[in-house]
């Protein structure tokens, strides 16, 4: 998990959720690119972040993607984020004894209520549905202290936008194989806001 | 902890027995400082723990010391206490041998030499010391257990010191952010006041909720031009 560095958390508002990420690519201490995508769109109202080995966030975001269109094929209908959830999960479990290294975070809206929902797991598939925010990556620790104490119930989206911003780049700034950069989704019922940040290249 | 492994053996023969001892221990709980203009907080939860149990809700890990400067000791109990009562010695020795009380900044690089005189056999504790300086300005230095020393607006250490760390980033030094409310929010690294005290109980509060090793009491050391007044706030006790 502390081979190439990363930072992913999603947070609940009201009638919104929004996730964000970091944008490192690295190996160890030495930093390869700043553009890694590590939030994937899986449909129109669900994201799912990856934390963890790169190699692994690529195979499985793929993976990810094909399951979801198959299952949107066969089922005629938008997959809801708490079903991709258990998908994202059992996907996981299936490696039990030689598992993915990483540790999904899934935020997104329910297809037909527009409720909110977000969820972590960790890289054996085991689920935490959280109804404030989820951590994912190397600079969890710094995630949950910041999340703990700016976070508050019933944001609206430039609220939200403005938490999970502040959250991520001042956690970033204190993990040294996390940042360069970060790139957050802003979820409503009618339009989705993406943008990126600048953060410290250092 | 003391253990005591070897082979087990019927014979009438005594062999010597291995015994593994291991000096240090960590007793958890976090520290934090904030300097402002006039005032230095200096702030600690008082929860001392070892693995998953907890030895007392209430055993103090910051000190007033006698020149109007406050050190928080993170890390080891018994070696936070022990390098207090040390460090207490000395400024009162430095009293009678030069008639007068020791500056904080005096105090701040005797603290770093009697850290690195155990270069080789350390105490195992995360220092922050706090006082006001000759214009009575206030100062944070913060230690390493060998004696590294930093001089800073703001610091925090121990169990949830990567919690706080970033959000005192972002409220004391205000990283990351362009339109800040001078009135409430002050500028860079010098807060009014009641806004530290704010944080200071806010990230203490956080911190809490995520780590199992801070809890049960905050004491606050405010350290003005005046003295030295201290506040206990209740923590959650789970």
């Amino acid at each position: 998990m502390e081979y190439n560095g990363s930072a992913v958390m999603a947070m609940k508002g009201d009638g919104c959720v929004a996730i964000a990420a970091d944008r490192r690519f690295g190996v160890q201490a030495l930093t390869l690119g700043t553009e890694f995508q590590k939030i994937f769109q899986m449909n129109k109202y669900t994201f799912v972040g990856l934390a963890g080995l790169a190699s692994d966030v690529i195979t499985l975001s793929d993976q990810l993607r094909y399951k979801v269109k198959m299952y949107e094929l066969r089922e005629e209908r938008p997959i809801s984020p708490e079903t991709f959830a258990h998908l994202a999960s059992s996907s996981l479990y299936e490696k039990r004894f030689g598992p993915w290294f990483v540790e999904p975070i899934i935020a997104g809206l329910d297809p037909k209520t527009g409720e909110p929902f977000i969820a972590s797991t960790d890289l054996i598939g085991c689920i935490n549905f959280a109804k404030d925010f989820v951590v994912s990556g190397t600079a969890n620790s710094q995630m949950y202290g910041m999340c703990e104490s700016l976070w508050e119930p019933n944001l609206g989206p430039e609220d939200l936008f403005e938490t999970i911003s502040q959250a991520m780049l001042n956690a970033i700034d204190r993990d040294c194989i996390a940042g360069w950069g970060a790139v957050v989704h802003v979820i409503t019922k009618d339009k989705i806001v993406t943008k990126h940040l600048k953060g410290r290249m250092d | 902890m003391l253990s005591a492994a070897g082979p087990t053996h019927a014979g009438p023969v005594r062999i010597p027995m291995e015994h593994g001892f291991s000096p240090y221990t960590d007793n958890g709980g976090t520290t934090l400082a904030i300097a402002g203009d006039d005032y230095v907080i200096v702030a600690g939860d008082t929860r001392q723990s070892e693995g998953y149990s907890i030895n007392t809700r209430y055993c103090p890990k910051v000190f007033k010391l006698d020149n109007n400067c406050v050190l928080a000791t993170g890390g080891m109990a018994a070696d936070g206490q022990n390098l207090v009562r040390r460090l207490k010695q000395s400024i009162e020795q430095y009293h009678h041998v030069h008639a007068k009380t020791m500056s904080p900044s005096a105090l701040a690089q005797l603290l770093s030499v009697v850290l690195y005189g155990k270069r080789h056999f350390p105490y195992f504790v995360w220092n922050t010391l706090g006082g006001l300086d000759a214009d009575g300005s206030g100062w944070v230095y913060s230690y390493d257990p060998v004696g590294n020393v930093e001089k800073r607006k703001w610091a925090c250490a121990g169990s949830a010191g990567h919690l706080i760390m970033p959000f005192l980033d972002a409220k004391i030094g205000h990283h990351h952010q362009s339109q800040i409310d001078a009135k409430t929010e002050g500028k860079p690294g010098s807060v009014p006041f009641d806004t530290a005290m704010k944080y200071t109980k806010d990230a203490f509060t956080s911190a809490t909720e995520r780590d199992i090793y801070t809890g049960d009491l905050l004491e606050i050391f405010v350290i003005r031009k005046s003295g030295v007044t201290v506040e206990q706030i209740p923590l959650k006790r789970d």
